[in-house]
């Protein structure tokens, strides 16, 4: 955090993080349970961190797509004002009306839209099915009501057109990926025979130069596992360039401008 | 401050239904929603689209409720379902196991390939543990009694009423679906109630409808539903209606045909482009299940929506015209619906009327006997004429029948025999 916000201490950067008085999501990542959703050490220690930077602890929201991911995967849901919450957007629903940007019509959580006023976005590393991979952009499929309509052509372009909704590229400040174990192959399901510890945490403002060094960690892996890359298979997750081209700008995948600094 | 999570929950989250689907459209059409007159006890907040809609509820509506008044055959639960309500989960009947616990539906050509604990497309069927679920059976959206015109079948028991269910979820996202708020919903983020087949059954038997009209969302999506509650249904004499797209696979398709009675298709283009832009499916899986439903003998009719700049073209019209007469025969009525703006396609105006009749005109040089147009009330090309003596068969005005002269099938005027399905 030091590093990335270029202050002298843990305190200040997460400081730059949130505003006084605002409420924080952290958009956890629990779909396929203990074995490859966001760590709740991570998520706990993350909190502990917001306490210290001057966040109420009620005005901590980890959240995600249903109370019962978040079970699945260890957190334990909760809507008691005076502690941490952790709730489902089945808790809160979805708005009414459809949020629209090109290929995506959706209700977006309440969670994110009436509850929090900034997100931190804790995916985990993985590889997917049928997306190529889940990694900052894709976590945020989380946050509508209808992620199953998402998933033709390889996630390409809705992936990239889900994140130019105004409520998610406003409030989303910060992506830390939950690299600590990653997963190559099989998922987004947790397939332990394709898991590895990595051992890593991936920090960026960038959600798509994120995705871009994510999607090369993921590959590097594979060819070392003698496994075919995910443009042979047909999931090259191509979302994560038309995130970042002319029409939405959300980052850059270009990896020669991608700094990365690693500690 | 924390924001108080109570002061955020409103229940006007929950989709109340719609009560026609995208061809059954929302122009001043007479509505009756069985599960909505249940639900006003509720407490229940509306919001002003929601509002709107039950406020436009109209004196056929109102006609249906006296005449059916006092009956409350089922609940109405006050709040969405939950997710894991086991009453509704039912183990698929097309679908096949992969390794690694994953599973590929065979329900519709998409052929959804699902992980553990993940859904399909059409968001309603869930892979657990390696096995794989419908969730909506029996889970019931939107009831309606509707005239059998609003679905529209004109060939299919002419001038009465049918029990209308639905259940969140479809397997195509068409841009301008009219009941988005529960075909592209998933079970749990709409309002359903409880009705098993035989209780749908007799609820149809109770009100009085020929037939139960499995509508508004996709019932291929709950086709399981569907072919439990058309044998309930037999058992009373009540036949069974289904609306859909037709985007199916030959299997699930043929034990349909065995259960039902008639089909609709909405064929909603007659090119793969807008198949692919528009629709989120294919033209060629559509166009094999009617020429199957053709051989097997399934009564079928045919609507398509024409939507202005998309798939209005003359070509196009001929083309449609044309494939039908050579691949289902001049008999199947077409019909050409108007389009109004909906869901993700505002930016259109509606059909001009022009158009559709240039559609019909096309259709007719091209032979086909029964071309009608809808969503245009009291426009003449609503009603049946023989196609032998040209006199009127069934008059209509919107989804009123004004007058039928049709005796056991047959033109009462010439004995020209009519083909469907007639009481």
């Amino acid at each position: 955090m030091q590093a990335l916000y270029s202050t002298d201490s843990p305190l200040a950067a997460w400081k730059k993080v949130v505003r006084p008085g605002e409420v924080v999501g952290l958009k956890v990542n629990g779909l396929a349970g203990r074995g490859a959703s966001t760590n709740v050490l991570l998520v706990e220690m993350i909190c502990e961190r917001l306490r210290e930077a001057g966040v109420p602890q009620n005005n901590i929201v980890i959240w995600d797509r249903l109370n019962a991911d978040l079970e699945s995967a260890g957190f334990r849901v909760t809507t008691r004002q005076d502690r941490v919450r952790c709730l489902g957007n089945d808790t809160l629903g979805y708005e009414d009306e459809l949020a629209i940007y090109g290929s995506v019509g959706s209700r977006l959580s309440r969670t994110l839209t009436q509850l929090c006023d900034s997100v931190i976005n804790l995916p985990v590393l993985k590889d997917h099915g049928i997306a190529g991979v889940t990694i900052a952009l894709k976590n945020l499929f989380g946050a509508i009501h209808n992620p199953n309509k998402y998933h033709l052509n390889v996630g390409d372009p809705y992936v990239a057109d889900l994140n130019m909704l105004p409520p998610i590229r406003q409030k989303v400040r910060l992506n830390i990926c939950d690299a600590l174990t990653a997963q190559y192959e099989g998922g987004p399901s947790y397939m332990p025979q394709w898991a590895w510890p990595y051992n890593g945490l991936l920090l960026s403002l960038d959600p798509v130069a994120l995705d871009s060094v994510g999607w090369q960690i993921l590959e590097r892996k594979r060819a070392e596992k003698g496994m075919k890359s995910l443009a042979a298979l047909g999931r090259t997750p191509n979302y994560i360039a038309t995130a970042a081209d002319a029409q939405h700008r959300l980052g850059t995948n270009d990896l020669s401008q991608i700094g990365q600094v690693e500690v | 401050m924390a924001k108080e999570i109570n002061s955020l929950k409103c229940e006007t989250s929950v989709s109340l239904p719609n009560s026609c689907c995208e061809q059954e459209t929302a122009d001043a059409v007479p509505r009756d929603s069985v599960l909505s007159s249940l639900r006003n006890d509720t407490a229940m907040e509306h919001d002003r689209r929601t509002f709107l809609k039950l406020a436009s509820v109209p004196c056929l509506a109102a006609c249906v409720t006296s005449c059916l008044g006092g009956w409350s055959g089922f609940a109405v639960d006050a709040a969405p379902l939950p997710a894991e309500d086991s009453r509704f989960i039912v183990e698929a009947r097309f679908y096949e196991k992969l390794p690694y616990k994953k599973t590929r539906c065979k329900l519709c050509p998409r052929e959804c390939v699902i992980d553990d604990r993940e859904r399909g497309y059409c968001g309603v069927r869930e892979n657990r543990g390696g096995n794989y679920y419908t969730l909506v059976y029996s889970r019931v959206c939107a009831a309606h009694v509707d005239p059998i015109e609003k679905k529209p079948f004109f060939h299919f028991c002419p001038g009465t009423m049918a029990f209308s269910v639905a259940t969140a979820g479809c397997n195509v996202n068409c841009k301008m679906c009219q009941n988005w708020d529960i075909s592209q919903s998933r079970p749990e983020q709409v309002r359903s109630t409880y009705l098993p087949p035989k209780d749908l059954a007799t609820v149809a038997q109770q009100y009085r409808c020929p037939s139960i009209a499995y509508t508004y969302s996709e019932p291929v999506v709950f086709c399981e539903y569907v072919l439990d509650s058309a044998e309930a249904g037999h058992a009373l004499g009540i036949k069974s209606a289904v609306v859909s797209g037709g985007f199916i696979q030959q299997e699930p398709l043929k034990k349909l045909c065995q259960s039902v009675d008639a089909i609709k298709v909405d064929l909603k283009a007659f090119s793969e482009k807008y198949y692919k832009e528009v629709v989120n499916g294919e033209l060629k899986p559509v166009l094999d299940a009617l020429v199957t439903m053709r051989k097997v003998g399934m009564w079928n009719e045919i609507v398509y929506l024409v939507v202005p700049t998309l798939n209005d073209s003359d070509s196009e019209f001929r083309a449609l015209a044309q494939w039908v007469r050579s691949n289902l025969g001049v008999d199947v009525p077409l019909h050409f619906s108007r389009f109004y703006p909906q869901y993700l396609l505002k930016n259109l105006p509606p059909t001009p009327l022009e158009t559709l009749e240039r559609a019909k005109a096309i259709a007719d040089a091209e032979g086909l006997h029964y071309v009608y147009l809808g969503n245009i009330p009291g426009h003449p090309a609503e009603s049946t004429y023989c196609p032998k003596c040209r006199r009127t068969l069934v008059g209509r005005i919107g989804f009123t029948v004004t007058e039928m002269h049709l005796r056991k099938g047959k033109c009462e005027y010439c004995q020209q025999p009519i083909p469907g399905v007639w009481l």
